[in-house]
């Protein structure tokens, strides 16, 4: 054990993500500078969410060019700034300028795991432009403090190179400016989809972004309804690994076995504790730094196989709601049609889930089959959509069963999934794509189906409705016409008296919508 | 003698075309008048006619050609399908009307556009093509009887003498042999009397570049011979007008063609008319006499061939099932089309001089006529 200890210290968290950046989405300057903008902009709405605070975003992206036709990759400066509750000027240097490891023993749904997205950007354009990051932040509105640091590499800490301290304007929150490399002319499109499609589920959010091209994108705010606070909960005893145990162990003050279940996990209390501990076979009131290696496996493998355990509860879930998400559809979409199906919380491997569907059709919604929008945690996914469970559930039932849903070909079609859960199981680090988790598979197929038997309500209501108009415009149009070519061709001097009739057959018509 | 005695007949035709126009005014009338009363009596106004659905087209013995059987179908105002169709119906019975008033004549291109003055919609031309024949099913009348002729045009020469019947043009005459090029068989021709001729036969040719050979060879001096370009399928007019000359002026009608399946059947739509106007009379020539090329010919005269293709084959499969194509001549020729899968054009006969289908194939082949 001590072994596998010193491996480990051997290298820094920062060290080890300097080495395999690739993983954390900075692999080449174009995709760098899309998860850089990404990665400050999702912190800034996650801190401004956890205090209830309407986000007012603004972000900008300049390149620092010498020469104007400087050709990419080049330079750019990366300035996100938020309202937020601002960072406590004692923690913003270790907030940005160290890797935390392994610290964060609650859940709770966020968009970020560790936090660490920032930190990554920040190394990443330390280690392109060895220039220093510049932070700005206030937690009172009276004093704002700004910090130049960079982060020394090798020990994980940030070093403060310049801190000042300057008269607030009265509001609270925290600016990161940030000199990187980058590609913006490839990363483009990713980076204005990514906008467009957070704003689709950040409705309460005022988003700005300044691209490299100087052009302003502006997502207004079209609702004041923030989504509930995830409140913070123990990981549940489905979902725990073998690591995580053996920390825990190492850490814990509890003295018994049984206490340090009830203590530590969710919906676990003594008396659960105790018929588990009889079904792992293991003594409840010994002591967890005597046990063995073997027995913490026997234990961890006991908690992955009891079902006695309480389902986890989903109070530490954010959903979006259908108030957020349907004006996320009107103002982003302005649909002729649209519904929301929200699954009630569900659970695979002991982490609470909640799946959520939007369904946007005709109106200004693209023609052209189905589009599909897939959020984890509020965070769009843009790449791999054909490896997604969400794509191959959407596939199923909307391509496959089009017929079965009268969804005409080429239709006006939008869906969005949103999956929130203390854990989203991404099938890679990138953390672009769900996997197929049968539970998840589940949830997102019914809730497609719901939204799906209200598209088809609709759109058969609408083609009754359209078939009496027609019959209308027909008739009005037709035989008048009729009526006028049959005096003229029997060479009388006078219309028939057709009117009565086709005034009895459109209100027929009326009578029977 | 002769020439009196055909003059006659052409002053009867004159009648006969006057009184025709009466008839059928009557009859557009009679449509306007039903439909009038049907909407003045709070009724859909609705009307029947012969289906022209291909089981309803049955071969008639008797008269040797295709006709249409006993079903009907109706055309309602109230079903929604139906008042689409059933107002173009009713406009074109009208816009008919005003042309044979007025004396003017259009083409279906311009039946086509001159229905969007009057708010009357037509997805396309084939559906204001398809609206035509429907009114000729229900006042059994040809389109050409109601002034509306399709753009193809055939010629005709010889020695014969009309009298345009069109308006600014009656009384006028002309002697149909006054230019080389041929007279194009259109709506003036096919209404004008004819007044006079020495011809003595009329030969309908499949092709314009033979219809010069035989004027050049002055084939309507040698044979007394109208001669008509039929352009390939002969149109309307030009089997209106065969059937014309052969009734009002008694004369013979020979037909020469490629010697290949397609020349066959232009051949057999003179004799005994097509399927597609089955509910139509007076546009076969039953009498006419199919010359060749036969298929027994390419043999007989050592004709330059060219092989038959599988859509040869499989067009000379479907004719042999045809009820017209069951006796003499007609069935014989296809039996040996088969056998020889090979076919000819009339310009074959070049190989040996372009004289010689004047001189010595035409002649030949007039001989065995006379004993069919």
């Amino acid at each position: 054990m001590s072994k596998t200890k010193t491996t480990f210290s051997g290298i820094s968290p920062s060290e080890f993500f300097y080495r395999n950046r690739d993983l954390a989405g900075f692999s080449n300057p174009a995709k760098a500078l899309y998860t850089a903008t990404r990665e400050l902009v999702e912190n800034s709405l996650d801190a401004c969410e956890s205090s209830q605070i309407l986000p007012n975003i603004y972000v900008r992206m300049t390149p620092i060019v010498e020469h104007l036709h400087e050709s990419e990759p080049r330079t750019y400066l990366l300035k996100v700034s938020d309202n937020g509750p601002g960072i406590d000027p004692s923690q913003a240097p270790n907030a940005f300028g160290r890797v935390f490891y392994g610290s964060k023993y609650k859940l709770r749904q966020a968009r970020g795991m560790f936090g660490m997205g920032g930190t990554m950007a920040v190394l990443y354009g330390q280690i392109t432009t060895s220039k220093p990051v510049i932070i700005h932040t206030s937690i009172d509105g009276k004093k704002f403090y700004k910090f130049t640091l960079r982060i020394d590499i090798q020990n994980n800490e940030p070093v403060v190179i310049n801190k000042e301290i300057i008269d607030g304007n009265g509001s609270t929150g925290t600016t990161v400016e940030l000199l990187l490399t980058g590609d913006s002319f490839r990363a483009s499109a990713k980076v204005h989809d990514y906008f467009l499609e957070s704003a689709l589920v950040t409705p309460y959010a005022d988003i700005t972004f300044l691209d490299a091209q100087g052009k302003i994108f502006y997502y207004p705010r079209s609702t004041k309804t923030l989504p509930k606070r995830s409140e913070e909960t123990q990981p549940h005893p489905h979902g725990f690994d073998f690591e995580g145990m053996r920390r825990l162990i190492h850490e814990t003050d509890d003295k018994t076995l049984r206490k340090l279940l009830v203590n530590n996990f969710h919906r676990v209390g003594p008396t659960t504790a105790v018929n588990f501990f009889k079904f792992a076979n293991l003594e409840y009131n010994s002591n967890p730094s005597d046990l063995s290696y073997e027995d913490i496996v026997t234990m961890v493998d006991a908690m992955h196989k009891y079902d006695s355990f309480l389902p986890p509860d989903s109070h530490c879930l954010s959903p979006l709601g259908r108030e957020i998400l349907n004006a996320g559809i009107m103002n982003e979409l302005s649909p002729e049609f649209s519904t929301i199906a929200i699954r009630p919380p569900s659970a695979y491997s002991g982490f609470p889930f909640i799946v959520e569907v939007g369904l946007a059709y005709g109106g200004k919604v693209a023609h052209g089959g189905v589009k599909l929008y897939r959020y984890a945690n509020r965070i769009p996914l843009l790449y791999d959509e054909g490896s997604d469970i969400a794509w191959q559930v959407v596939k199923d039932l909307v391509i496959d069963k089009k017929k079965a849903y009268k969804i005409p070909d080429n239709a006006p079609l939008a869906l969005i999934t949103h999956v929130c859960s203390t854990k989203i199981p991404f099938k890679t680090a990138g953390k672009e794509f769900l996997a197929d988790r049968p539970e998840i598979e589940r949830e997102l197929k019914n809730a497609v189906r719901e939204a799906l038997r209200k598209l088809r309500l609709h759109l058969s209501r609408k083609s009754s409705q359209e078939a009496v108009k027609r019959r209308r415009d027909i008739y009005s149009k037709y035989l008048p016409l009729i009526a006028e070519f049959s005096k003229d061709l029997s060479g009388k001097k006078t219309l028939p008296n057709f009117q009565p009739m086709l005034k009895t057959y459109l209100d027929e018509l009326e009578g029977d919508n | 003698m002769a020439k009196l005695k055909k003059q006659i007949k052409s002053n009867k035709h004159k009648n006969d075309l006057k009184e025709n126009k009466i008839q059928i005014k009557l009859k557009l009338k009679e449509l306007g008048e039903k439909i009038y009363s049907d909407l003045n009596s709070q009724k859909f106004p609705t009307i029947h006619f012969p289906s022209r659905s291909v089981r309803n087209i049955v071969y008639d013995k008797q008269t040797k050609q295709y006709i249409l059987g006993s079903n009907t179908v109706s055309r309602t105002a109230s079903n929604i399908k139906h008042i689409r169709p059933f107002t173009q119906l009713t406009w074109l019975a009208f816009f008919a009307n005003e042309l044979m008033s007025n004396k003017k004549s259009s083409t279906l291109r311009d039946v086509y556009y001159s229905s969007q003055a009057f708010a009357v919609d037509y997805d396309d031309q084939s559906q204001s093509d398809s609206i035509i024949t429907d009114l000729e099913s229900v006042i059994s009348t040809a389109r050409e009887r109601l002034n509306i002729y399709p753009e193809e045009r055939s010629a005709i020469f010889g020695d014969l003498d009309i009298e345009y019947t069109v308006p600014g043009y009656e009384g006028n005459r002309l002697n149909l042999s006054s230019h080389p090029d041929g007279y194009l068989i259109g709506p003036s021709l096919s209404t004008a009397d004819f007044v006079d001729t020495s011809a003595e036969m009329i030969i309908a040719i499949e092709k314009g570049g033979l219809f010069n050979r035989f004027v050049e060879e002055k084939v309507h001096s040698k044979y007394k011979a109208i001669i008509i370009d039929t352009a390939g399928q002969a149109p309307r007019a030009t089997r209106y007008m065969l059937k014309r000359l052969n009734k009002e002026l008694n004369l013979p009608v020979y037909i020469m063609t490629d010697g290949d399946v397609y020349g066959e059947h232009i051949a057999m739509v003179i004799v005994s008319g097509s399927a597609g106007a089955a509910h139509l009379r007076d546009l076969t020539v039953p009498s006419a006499k199919w010359l060749g090329i036969w298929a027994s010919d390419i043999a007989k005269y050592k004709l330059p061939t060219i092989p038959m293709t599988e859509m040869d084959l499989k067009r000379v499969s479907e004719l042999k099932r045809d009820p017209r194509y069951q006796k003499g001549v007609w069935n014989k020729e296809l039996d040996v089309f088969m056998k020889i899968k090979a076919k000819c054009e009339l310009e074959a006969f070049s190989k040996y001089g372009l004289t010689t289908i004047v001189d010595k194939y035409l002649p030949e082949k007039l001989e065995q006529a006379k004993s069919m």
